[in-house]
């Protein structure tokens, strides 16, 4: 590297003179053998490691073991079991329960969230500044909702005695709601469908402000000489969203999906909440049921790691991508 | 030729009505779940399980939060315990990581050395890994430890899981910052410690304040360490905790819950309106450059 930069500890030793001969051989060293942004990198580097990769390690370790309770504790000696703990999870139907939920679950939440993200993002754009703040703010109010706040509200919102949701859907005509009894009807806690309809709803309301006011930065580097050509060539809304808003904001567009499947395949605090902690095994997702296996008693730290290595890979094929792309654009420079 | 121009104003007009009532449309519809908390948390019990729910409270009273502060509701405290433990371990984390990463992001964007761009991209890809994929090795780690059922375990695992997007995003403050302003310092002899303090400190402190309040809003937020690691110890909840066990006892308390909900939010809600123009900039500047 051509040295323009200053080299800040070094900088430091020349100026020492109070701090006397100590000071000024660490500065010395520290600048013949650069390792100030070492120096610099040394406490993060070893909070990151204390909570990703030692845990990592941990949990690839007990993968391969017979590791619970009793090996814990000491009673019983810690075995090598090989690929014991991921046979038995490959094995396991609740596995590819929780899998299908998952992924089907992020395969409707995501285009949901998009749809109606772009969509938001586009009126905020057309509105007049005003009213365009006030959807804005109120947009960015169910974004801070914090996820215990809004499970605990929906699940309100959507209970059987007394929910909002169950007494409007009654009173509506049966032509428009089905034959259903909606008065008492249980969401959450019988099936895994509606716990998973009011799941969807209630993480399309919180994310879709994000997708919003992104594109809604997006659309604001957009030149408006090309809107207004457009629209003297007479093009419809819906040609010049495909042919100008789109080719433009695809690289946003391309992050802002791959956050979302990350984000959407990861939902746990609402989805532990809202089909009532662990207690229903058929509305498990991979996350519920990671947790299940390693704390519900008796504890398999084995079986969970192994899990918790498996959902971690899954994961980065999604997060290689959301990498890629990102250092496509530019990030790293 | 001026019956076309007045009926296009007319059009333009019309589209702009259509435009603003789909606006509040949108609005209201985003914010009815909040109003109904809200609501809620005012109404006597009485009208929360009334037969014909109505929008508003007919008889607004204080009786849900009074029962939330005085720890009658939920059995294990006043809400105030919870809040101080969660704003405790909330600032401690962000003391601690905005420390940390401002001098990592000043490591990444000052210097160019070996493994920049691996750690760079590293940061990327453990942002992306969920508390359930940790959990275990972590609830292990920190057992071993003795962390659990303490503020310090929470603290910790905070102010480390916050580094990875606030070294991104503090790096690309720092990026921002000529490089010359230093330079003519360094010139006329300013220290490395006087450089970092009265140039580079000043000019980085809005990115410091979007870091810290990402920081916040995350460890604020935060569900399932701190639901594994406090366990039974009712004392050391933090507030999301405390909001799950309330709700997870039955007894279906709409009242109370939504007014501890509601006490909940009102931070988050405070900070999020004071970054609003930052978030975005902020929340993509991982992934797209800033």
């Amino acid at each position: 590297m051509a040295e323009t930069a200053v080299q800040l500890p070094g900088a430091a030793a020349r100026d020492t003179g109070g701090r006397g001969d100590w000071g000024a051989r660490w500065g010395a060293f520290v600048r013949r053998h650069r390792i100030a942004p070492y120096l610099l990198l040394v406490p993060a580097l070893a909070g990151i490691a204390l909570v990703y990769f030692w845990p990592l390690a941990q949990m690839a370790l007990y993968s391969f073991q017979n590791y619970g309770l009793p090996q814990v504790t000491g009673a019983a000696p810690v075995q090598w079991v090989g690929f014991g703990n991921y046979t038995a999870t490959f094995a396991d139907p609740e596995f590819w329960l929780s899998l299908r939920i998952t992924v089907i679950f992020a395969a409707v939440v995501v285009p949901l969230t998009m749809v109606a993200g772009t969509l938001v993002g586009l009126l905020l754009n057309r509105l007049g500044p005003k009213m365009s703040a006030f959807v804005a703010t109120a947009a960015l109010l169910a974004w801070a909702t914090p996820p215990v706040a809004g499970s605990v509200l929906f699940y309100w919102l959507f209970n059987p005695d007394g929910g909002l949701v169950d007494w409007t859907l009654s009173k509506l005509p049966h032509w428009l709601v089905g034959s259903t009894d909606w008065a008492g009807y249980n969401w959450t806690t019988i099936s895994a469908l509606p716990a998973y309809t009011v799941l969807t709803v209630l993480v399309v309301w919180t994310s879709f402000p994000f997708v919003a006011v992104s594109t809604l930065a997006g659309l604001k580097t957009v030149p408006a000489e090309l809107y207004e050509a457009a629209r003297i060539d007479g093009a419809s809304p819906w040609r010049v969203f495909w042919r100008i808003t789109y080719p433009l904001l695809k690289p946003i567009f391309l992050v802002l999906l791959l956050l979302s499947v990350i984000w959407d395949f990861n939902v746990f605090t609402q989805s532990y909440l809202l089909t009532g902690g662990l207690a229903n095994r058929n509305e498990f997702n991979l996350g519920l049921y990671i947790y299940d296996k390693a704390f519900t008693f008796p504890p398999s730290y084995g079986l969970g790691g192994a899990l918790a290595i498996i959902y971690t890979l899954i994961l980065l094929v999604v997060t290689v991508g959301y990498v890629r792309s990102s250092v496509r654009q530019g990030a790293l420079t | 030729m001026i019956s076309t121009r007045v009926s296009a104003r007319t059009a333009r007009r019309t589209r702009k009505i259509g435009l603003n009532c789909l606006g509040l449309l949108v609005a209201l519809v985003t914010l009815f779940p909040i109003f109904w908390m809200v609501s809620t948390a005012f109404k006597p019990s009485q009208e929360i399980y009334s037969l014909t729910p109505s929008p508003l409270p007919a008889h607004p009273t204080l009786g849900n939060f009074s029962q939330v502060i005085s720890g009658q509701a939920s059995g294990i405290g006043t809400v105030w315990l919870f809040f101080r433990n969660s704003l405790a371990v909330t600032l401690a984390a962000v003391l601690v990581s905005s420390l940390l990463s401002l001098l990592a992001s000043v490591a990444v964007a000052r210097f160019s050395f070996r493994f920049r761009s691996s750690f760079l991209i590293m940061l990327l890809i453990v942002q992306m890994i969920p508390g359930q994929a940790l959990i275990i090795g972590l609830f292990r780690e920190f057992d071993q430890l003795n962390l659990l059922q303490n503020l310090l375990g929470l603290i910790v695992v905070y102010a480390a899981q916050a580094l990875p997007v606030s070294i991104w995003m503090l790096r690309n403050f720092v990026i921002t910052v000529p490089r010359e302003l230093e330079e003519a310092a360094a010139i006329d002899g300013a220290s490395a410690w006087k450089i970092f303090w009265r140039i580079l400190f000043p000019l980085v402190a809005p990115g410091l304040v979007a870091t810290s309040i990402f920081a916040f809003i995350t460890a604020y937020n935060e569900f399932i360490v701190a639901l594994t690691f406090l366990g039974q110890d009712h004392a050391t909840y933090t507030l999301p905790i405390y909001v799950t066990y309330f709700f997870g006892r039955g007894g279906a308390e709409w009242g109370p819950i939504m007014a501890a909900s509601t006490m909940y939010t009102i931070p988050v809600v405070i900070f999020f309106l004071i970054i609003r123009r930052r978030l975005v900039g902020g929340l993509v500047a991982g992934a797209v450059k800033g």
